[in-house]
């Protein structure tokens, strides 16, 4: 039992309810407490990274109930990876949103904390059940999030966005019933064992709710034929919102990541690699679809809200190459790809605010202000997102493409990331250079300097490609061992074994 | 008993199913409330469907299993916040749109009010 591991959980829950108690308190108090529990749970996330970094697992039972029991909270390479992930890109979009784009809404702060709590239940729980709680604990507050802003263009987009996640998440519950009723567990290290004795006739029950699980998690992943309500609503949703919600599609990613390489791993006998063929075509299909798309954008918001699905095709191309090499590099890219995401929807806001009405469009415009700046930062992270050298995109991209293994899948994966990689730099080239370049005559009034804040959080944010370029090695070495430690799950199973207080071994 | 039961979770997921598939928010929430029930009804049995027993071992000769009430229990609140929310959407949506149609307008998109005019941008 390791009581560290409540700490990324509790710390945004208590500031959270001190927000919601604080909604009349004056702003910049309320500003500073919520900024401070964002930067305490960057801490612990970093404090559980070392701790998670010795390659063993800790579990921590709730109430001191016994696992399979009691739920639990594990800890372990990949959990410890995203927690970090997702606090570094919480800290600097929280920052920019007190830029400004938290007036308005009173419970703007406690919302967002709330978020990150949903999200880091979802990385730390050992539980199908909780899994599905983290999930309606992190879509509620999405719901408020994007709904968040002046304006009457999110009604419509959050509207499909509610409905299809109310839709999934009985999908959910239907399939965690169906495992439920036959392994009598849903406990995950429980499950792993549980599943490889399934009777003959029972198997088809869990083979079908292990191919619903797929479907839910391809819904929150935005996988191809789920994926068209994601440009809308991210287009739609205020900067800050829509860059924290590149970690979104990343808690679908990391749900398969999980439950299939644990429950359905090796070890699952008959069960083994369930849906993973479906997983690599529709990956595919996938990355081909978020390129026209960001070739069809008619603004940066959409476009870069296409990159995301992109990202998630090519995630989950290199996933279901089914070995370590495919999942290291998958998880490297991750890192690349979700900051700097979340970085160019914060530099899209801060164009569009300089352009006057054109906005974001991607349409001839009088000169906007501050563009020698504005467009550097789009730069990096055009680069970054579109896999050019010298930029952590680059390497990713490299890393996965070594990663597939001679044959159709490697002339597939080839040409389908080569192609589409291709046709992304065009689409970024186009927007950029209609954007930066292409002027004509006229005068946009000018909005100010661009504050402290928001112009450090989006040049910090894009900036992380460059130091996951110089860091690369130690990341490298991090995502080697977490892939290792995934693919090899038999060790995960021990946590049932877990000391419990009090009692005498 | 499995039968009427069984019928009874089809036939809500059948009829939430096809009200979710309606244009008009209204048929889409009791879609969702409709599915919801269903799914609480089929989480419960999965369980298995006893009479007379109860959560405890050795009270009755025979018990039922504790677990699915208690994730009944806790789907049931999630799904009752849920509605809660997009029924309040649902509003907002007719309100700003004046028209309870799931895409905010039935055919042709009218001119809305508040979002940015297509002024000052001139062509290529």
């Amino acid at each position: 039992m390791n009581h560290w591991l409540t700490a990324p959980i509790l710390i945004p829950l208590l500031g959270g309810i001190l927000q919601v108690f604080m909604g009349y308190a004056p702003i910049s108090l309320r500003r500073t407490l919520a900024l401070t529990t964002t930067v305490l749970m960057l801490v612990s996330a970093i404090v559980l990274l070392v701790l998670a970094d010795d390659g063993s697992y800790r579990a921590y039972a709730f109430g001191n109930w016994e696992p399979p029991f009691g739920i639990v909270l594990v800890l372990d390479r990949l959990a410890a990876l995203m927690l970090v992930l997702t606090a570094t890109l919480a800290l600097f979009c929280h920052i920019y949103s007190i830029g400004g784009a938290d007036e308005g809404n009173r419970q703007f702060h406690a919302l967002y904390l709330f978020q990150l709590l949903g999200l880091n239940i979802a990385f730390l729980t050992g539980d199908l059940f909780n899994l599905f709680v983290a999930f309606e604990v992190l879509l509620i507050a999405s719901y408020g999030l994007l709904m968040h802003g002046k304006g009457t263009a999110r009604t419509v987009p959050g509207l499909h966005y509610v409905v299809l996640n109310l839709a999934g998440s009985s999908v959910f519950l239907i399939s965690v019933g169906m495992i439920y009723s036959v392994t009598g567990t849903l406990n995950m290290a429980d499950l792993a064992i549980q599943v490889s004795t399934v009777s003959n006739e029972n198997l088809f029950i869990v083979e079908a709710a292990g191919m619903m699980l797929l479907v839910v998690f391809g819904l929150k992943a935005a996988i191809l034929p789920l994926c068209f309500w994601l440009p809308k609503a991210y287009a739609n949703a205020t900067a800050p919102v829509a860059a924290l919600f590149a970690v979104m599609t990343k808690v679908g990613i990391y749900a398969i990541l999980r439950v299939y390489t644990l429950i359905f791993g090796d070890q699952a006998g008959e069960l083994a690699g369930l849906g993973m063929d479906w997983l690599f075509p529709l990956a595919l299909i996938t990355l081909a679809m978020g390129v026209i798309g960001a070739l069809g954008a008619d603004n940066l918001k959409t476009l870069v809200a296409w990159q995301v699905i992109i990202s998630v095709g090519t995630l989950l191309a290199a996933m279901s190459l089914g070995s370590e090499a495919g999942t290291s590099a998958a998880l490297f890219y991750l890192l690349n790809t979700t900051w700097v995401v979340g970085g160019l929807f914060l530099v899209a806001d801060l164009i569009s605010r300089q352009r006057g009405t054109a906005r974001d469009r991607i349409v001839t415009a009088p000169r906007m202000h501050n563009r020698t700046f504005l467009s550097a930062l789009f730069l990096i992270g055009a680069v970054a997102a579109a896999g050019l050298p010298p930029l952590s995109g680059f390497f990713a991209k490299l890393l996965i493409l070594q990663a597939a293994t001679p044959g159709t899948q490697m002339a597939w994966l080839w040409s389908v990331v080569l192609t589409g990689g291709f046709f992304t730099l065009i689409a970024y080239s186009r927007a950029g250079s209609i954007v930066f370049w292409r002027t004509v005559d006229g005068h946009v009034e000018n909005p100010g300097n661009l504050s402290g804040t928001v112009s450090v959080s989006a040049g910090a944010l894009v900036a992380l490609s460059i130091v996951i370029v110089v860091l690369a090695g130690p990341i490298t070495r991090y995502t080697d061992a977490t892939a290792a430690q995934l693919h090899n799950s038999s060790d995960y199973i021990e946590i049932l074994q877990t000391p419990m207080v009090g009692r005498e071994e | 008993m499995e039968l009427a039961f069984a019928l009874a979770i089809g036939a809500l997921t059948t009829s939430g199913v096809y009200l979710l598939l309606r244009a008009r928010t209204f048929p889409v929430v009791i879609g969702l409330t409709l599915l919801s029930y269903g799914v609480n009804l089929f989480l419960f049995s999965s369980g298995r469907l006893a009479t007379g027993g109860q959560p405890i071992i050795g009270s009755t000769s025979q018990y039922s299993d504790p677990l699915p009430q208690a994730l009944v229990l806790t789907a049931i609140v999630i799904g009752f916040a849920m509605t809660a929310f997009v029924v309040v959407l649902a509003l907002r949506n007719l309100a700003d749109n004046e028209d309870d149609h799931v895409d905010g307008y039935q055919s042709e998109p009218k001119s809305k009010p508040n979002t940015e005019e297509e002024t000052e941008v001139s062509g290529k």
